[in-house]
């Protein structure tokens, strides 16, 4: 029997941990994911796991040991937040392009400066072209239930990327909320043997992992690379799959909220999504045709899915809880609405870059968004493309 | 749609607010509610003050923000009352349970206007009773549980005597002295 429960998302996701029962996990402490490793270095010296846990002088170290360990043939783990994940950047491109599926719980928080402990997207947001898998959840249980597909999806003979389970800090990290846990022994077919097809300790097929790569072939490796994220997506769609047989909780590359009819929507990512939910029903109430689409995979982009999704709307606005100093809007915003340019050109696209550096996204704030979108929709016209939500000016 | 309680602590750092909230949502977790619990981190020191929030619902909570129109308002300091607008938003038939000696006729007037129930509790004389210091997070939670009757008091007493028992395993002295905390709490809580 699943057990219900009660747990902070650190406590879950160490929990899917304990359960994965990884070979190494290496990590260096950081707020608000501290608590990860923290609780996992319990349940190593309680002997619950058979994990070498490999307590590091700095979230680089983490990284080059992740990548050493894996490399040598290790299913490996480790998290982080904000600057840490900052101070892996270096390693992060190079755990991809050595194809180990490495998994990371990415719990976001602002990256530095000024210096903020508190929840937005600019840390994994910018990691988004690092070659990494990225997966967000809105809440606990989907931060467990995400980091129990992590090995699925990234170690798949045709993926062999490593994976990001990103969830919100704080917000979702340090809130006690209900759950459902699977038993042990459930996670541990589900995730399976790790069994990689090359690695360092294979004494009878020697490798060289992370070479020098010129002209000749870099170019190739990278468009290999490029293949493996592009498969990636089916791969994930598959692991859901199994993974609702198992649970009966269903997953795909975003989540439709009351879209059937929808006239225009919020697209949003993580913990906002289940504040804007309760939105679009006060608004359903009404007779108001609004729509929610909440990505869940950023990397690979569902560039071809979210564009359908979102063809035949009035109006749609984009919320990204990170600024990419582009001038022109977050980072969220330019690829929804570059995915709208084959199949949604009609609809109005908007921005709001919201909640920087923890500040609190209320239901009114929601509200005044689909105020403006219905707005949008009335008059067909835009006043304000990027726009700052819930901020003094 | 079942009836969402929204509840917000007010404390400083140190006195078990936050523990208060994740108590509370445990007890009510065990009789069956969906539930949340969390705290507003700011500058973590002592004595600084610090909020904490529980939405406790029949029904799944989806809502991921701060509470800004709660039903009940639990002030674990008195001495916050002077700097802390702690009633913002207090719905008017919610009550706001104060930790003091005095009187609930003799806190209003400190409470910015606020029309609902008042209710006040001396926490720090039942904690250096029951436990020998002053930890005023159970007997508020207490009053708390007594005040709102957000759940059945006999299901709160059991849940809290199990969460207890997993929770102090290792000074299994410290059971009695909160269970007898959290008993008197229910009963001396003034303004009902």
């Amino acid at each position: 029997m699943a057990r219900k429960d009660k747990l902070s998302g650190n406590e879950a996701v160490a929990i899917a941990m304990k359960q994965i029962d990884p070979d190494v996990v290496a990590a260096f402490p950081i707020t608000p994911s501290t608590e990860i490793p923290q609780y996992f270095s319990k349940f190593v010296a309680d002997g619950e796991v058979h994990t070498e846990f490999v307590p590091v002088e700095s979230e680089h170290s983490a990284m080059s040991a992740c990548i050493g360990a894996e490399a040598a043939g290790a299913r490996t783990m480790t998290a982080t937040s904000a600057n840490g994940l900052a101070l892996m950047w270096e390693m992060l491109y190079i755990a991809a392009s050595c194809r180990l599926p490495i998994a990371l719980a990415a719990v976001n928080r602002a990256l530095s400066g000024p210096i903020n402990i508190h929840n937005d997207h600019s840390d994994t947001m910018g990691a988004r072209d690092s070659g990494w898998i990225q997966i967000y959840c809105e809440t606990n249980q989907e931060a467990y239930d995400t980091m129990i597909q992590a090995f699925p999806i990234a170690e798949h003979k045709d993926v062999r990327l490593p994976i990001m389970v990103c969830f919100d800090g704080f917000i979702t990290s340090h809130s006690v909320e209900n759950i459902e846990l699977l038993e042990d022994e459930k996670v541990k077919e589900f995730v399976g043997e790790y069994r990689p097809e090359h690695y360092l300790l294979d004494k009878d097929n020697p490798v060289s992992v992370g070479p020098l790569d010129l002209p000749p072939y870099y170019f190739e490796h990278k468009r290999q690379q490029a293949q493996a994220m592009v498969n990636a997506k089916q791969v994930i769609l598959e692991t859901a799959k199994k993974f609702e047989e198992l649970t009966g909780r269903k997953y795909g590359l975003f989540e439709e909220y009351r879209m059937e009819d929808a006239e225009v929507a919020v697209v949003i990512i993580n913990s906002t999504a289940g504040t804007a939910k309760a939105v679009v029903d006060e608004l359903r109430e009404k007779g108001v045709k609004a729509g929610l689409v909440k990505i869940r995979v950023f990397r690979p982009f569902p560039f071809e899915e979210l564009g359908k999704a979102l063809a035949g709307l009035k109006a749609v606005a984009v919320m990204d809880k990170a600024d990419s100093f582009s001038a022109a809007g977050g980072p969220l915003f330019a690829e929804v609405r570059s995915a709208m340019f084959d199949h949604a050109r009609d609809t109005k696209a908007v921005n709001y870059i919201y909640g920087l550096g923890g500040r609190d996204v209320r239901t009114d704030d929601i509200m005044k968004v689909y105020e403006d979108l219905l707005e949008i929709a009335e008059t067909g016209k835009v006043k304000s493309t990027v726009n700052y939500l819930g901020v003094r000016e | 749609m079942g009836k969402m309680i929204e509840i917000r602590w007010h404390g400083r750092g140190g006195q078990g607010a936050k523990t208060a909230s994740l108590l509370l949502a445990e007890a009510a977790f065990d009789t069956g509610k969906y539930i949340q619990g969390f705290p507003e981190y700011g500058p973590e020191r002592m004595g600084a003050p610090i909020t904490a929030y529980n939405r406790i619902s029949d029904d799944p909570i989806t809502l991921h923000c701060n509470i800004y129109e709660p039903d009940y308002v639990v002030v674990v300091d008195e001495s916050l009352l002077a700097s802390v607008d702690v009633t913002a938003g207090l719905k008017k038939d919610g009550a706001v349970i104060v930790n003091s000696a005095k009187s609930p006729e003799e806190v209003r007037p400190l409470l910015k206007g606020f029309e609902g129930r008042v209710c006040t509790i001396d926490a720090r004389v039942i904690s250096e009773e029951t436990l020998g210091r002053y930890f005023p997070n159970v007997p508020m939670l207490g009053a708390l549980v007594k005040v709102s009757k957000i759940m059945d008091e006999d299901a709160f007493v059991t849940a809290m005597e199990s969460s207890f028992r997993h929770k102090f395993a290792s000074k299994p002295q410290v059971i009695d002295g909160n269970m007898a905390a959290l008993r008197r709490s229910m009963q001396e809580v003034k303004g009902l």
